[in-house]
């Protein structure tokens, strides 16, 4: 077990180093690095007196490790638009978008799961076949256009909910948190909703087709010879085994919601971490950009890693498998 | 022996024609069908079809900007059967021209990335040892990645442009062709007629691309209609964000977005319309593609 978590974490740190080498080699080789990292409005003089005070007249392996060490003090830049440490920029609009992932996640939870296990027990009831034909919609409708024909229909339309922005926010552990006002959790409702959709559809399909597979198993069978009321049955038994692809799926996916919320947040106008990168984008600030992309890699890689380890906790068939 | 077939000598269905009558059984997936042949259609002969050119200035009329759906145009001589966009240019005319676009975009860079995955996988699967090693490491690597942070990323260090949205969306692709084609070519690998063909002492990639990869198209074929979904609503999301396709020939997400700012008074059809027919066209390829599946899947052979 020690080995396997070492030699997980030792690729987990490859993977990190390698994404460091794709993004350096990103900005410095295919893109033009001068262009990138010294604001457009520099002149001449000041252009060579950056190129030197950067080094990027050294050789591009001086330049490599230059741009590594600065990573690991955490420092990759400022940002030209905001005049703050592009870090410490990202850092200040995380909590909004961590608030809104996570309000997603557990909708998608709160919502998926119990639609998915009636979908299950009765596959072939119009409600079932209701909720699967919505799980192919809720696949293939894009998600920045969903959000649009939300704002159109509840905020211009109805007029009941407030179309973009985090509204009032309240202090908590000295951050703004949108969740803690009622204004905050009125604007939250329709971008968290449009950013659990995707996951809704895939928590609800998870879910069918494990209890259609498990209700077939022996185990269940006994179960039910055993006399145990159909309600412990499903709710015990049959949930307790589906819980784990679930649990794998879910924190695997927070990452890719946390990638979507670049698209929520463009449409809400929700000032997270991914309305800051699409602006930073648009005007080219380039040290944001890539101490985003950075700061992404590595949260993505922890939580494979996390997933992995939970995974390997929670099913004990997958720890004998590691142990051999 | 039955009647009828005593009639006449039976005769032997044709690969093709099973294929189709099997296809057919999901009258759902032939309406998806015949809606991705339309599409396609209107986006090939869009210049005879569409009433005005969206790109030409000359023909447009600032004037009859933001009219809504039925208007009439300023001199009275045609109708806005979906409204005008902020510049009078006429809906209708530039869904079509951008259905061109994001059809191009999609199909293109799909059947890119379906080549260069696909012979990746093969080779993976054929050669094996550190080259299979090496080549399922990266799309590992890949697809732990959201899609839409590697076109992110790729996009931001290139900058805009159709050529770099296509090469994005190539790179996001690749990974799902090489990992399906090598998982069917390792089961095809240990038939018997790979063996003859090695026997024949053939070249290594005669036997490759002319014996394994035909044997090897049909679950390639099945992602490679979804994947053209996926790439048209990317390439959708992409230009909605203001990282796709330039603002001079719009494709449908970026008609979206052009509406979005005059969605919140009240006009709707400058965002809704070209919505429509993105959705349209994702929902057509992905039936299709579902039907396809069943059908051309061994495992649910009657």
């Amino acid at each position: 077990m020690i080995t396997w978590l070492l030699r997980r974490l030792f690729q987990a740190l490859l993977v990190v180093l390698a994404m460091t080498v794709i993004v350096f080699i990103g900005v410095n080789v295919i893109g033009d690095p001068v262009e990138i990292l010294i604001s457009p409005d520099a002149d001449q003089a000041e252009r060579a007196r950056a190129i030197i005070a950067l080094g990027l007249d050294k050789p591009l392996w001086e330049q490599y490790l230059h741009f590594l060490y600065g990573a690991l003090h955490g420092d990759l830049g400022r940002s030209f638009v905001y005049n703050e440490p592009a870090l410490r920029l990202i850092g200040s609009r995380m909590p909004a978008t961590m608030e809104l992932a996570v309000t997603a996640v557990l909708l998608s939870i709160v919502i998926g799961i119990p639609l998915g296990l009636f979908a299950g027990l009765k596959p072939n009831s119009f409600f079932g076949r209701a909720a699967m034909a919505g799980s192919i919609l809720g696949f293939s409708l894009p998600t920045f256009w969903v959000g649009l024909m939300l704002i159109m229909v509840f905020a211009v339309q109805l007029g009941w909910l407030p179309s973009t922005g985090r509204g009032h926010t309240a202090e908590l552990f000295g951050i703004q948190w949108s969740f803690l006002t009622r204004d905050g959790l009125a604007h939250m409702v329709m971008p968290a909703t449009n950013l659990a959709l995707g996951n809704i559809a895939l928590v609800l399909r998870l879910t069918r087709s494990g209890v259609r597979e498990n209700l077939t198993m022996d185990y269940v069978k006994f179960a039910r010879a055993k006399g145990l009321s159909p309600t412990r049955v499903v709710f015990v038994h049959v949930l307790k085994n589906i819980m784990i692809p679930i649990v794998t799926v879910i924190g695997l996916e927070f990452g890719s919601v946390i990638a979507f919320a670049v698209v929520t947040e463009s449409v809400f106008a929700w000032p997270g971490m991914g309305k800051l990168i699409i602006d930073s984008i648009n005007v080219l600030d380039r040290p944001v950009i890539v101490a985003y992309l950075m700061m992404i890699v590595f949260l993505f890689i922890t939580i494979n890693l996390a997933v992995d380890l939970l995974y390997t906790v929670l099913d004990p068939r997958v720890r004998l498998e590691t142990k051999e | 022996m039955s009647a009828t077939a005593s009639a006449g000598p039976v005769k032997e269905e044709t690969p093709f024609r099973r294929f189709a009558r099997e296809f057919a059984e999901s009258k759902l997936a032939v309406a998806g069908l015949v809606v991705v042949l339309v599409i396609a259609a209107l986006a090939i002969f869009a210049p005879f079809i569409t009433p005005q050119d969206p790109y030409d200035l000359a023909q447009l009329d600032i004037m009859d900007g933001r009219l809504a759906p039925g208007a009439l145009n300023g001199a009275g001589t045609m109708h806005y059967w979906l409204g005008t966009d902020d510049q009078g240019r006429d809906m209708l005319s530039g869904i079509i021209y951008g259905l061109r676009i994001s059809l191009s975009v999609g199909a293109g860079s799909a059947l890119i990335a379906g080549i260069i995955g696909s012979a990746l996988g093969l080779i993976a699967a054929y050669v094996g040892g550190k080259i299979e090693t090496l080549i399922m490491r990266l799309v590992d690597l890949q697809l732990s990645f959201p899609a839409i942070l590697v076109a992110l990323m790729i996009l931001a260090f290139l900058g805009k442009g159709v050529m770099n949205v296509m090469l994005a969306l190539v790179i996001v692709e690749w990974a799902r062709y090489a990992r399906t084609a090598r998982s069917a070519a390792l089961v095809e690998r240990r038939r018997e007629y790979i063996e003859a063909a090695e026997c024949l002492a053939l070249p290594r990639w005669r036997v490759l691309f002319r014996h394994l990869l035909p044997n090897c198209l049909p679950p390639l074929i099945v992602i490679g209609t979804i994947q053209v979904a996926r790439a048209i609503t990317l390439e959708a999301t992409l230009s909605f964000l203001g990282l796709g396709v330039p603002i001079t020939e719009p494709s449908l997400g970026l008609l979206i977005a052009n509406g979005y700012q005059y969605m919140l008074s009240g006009k709707y059809w400058i965002s809704f319309y070209p919505g429509i027919a993105l959705l349209v066209t994702i929902v057509a390829i992905n039936l299709v593609g579902d039907q396809l599946r069943d059908v051309l899947n061994p495992r649910l052979k009657r």
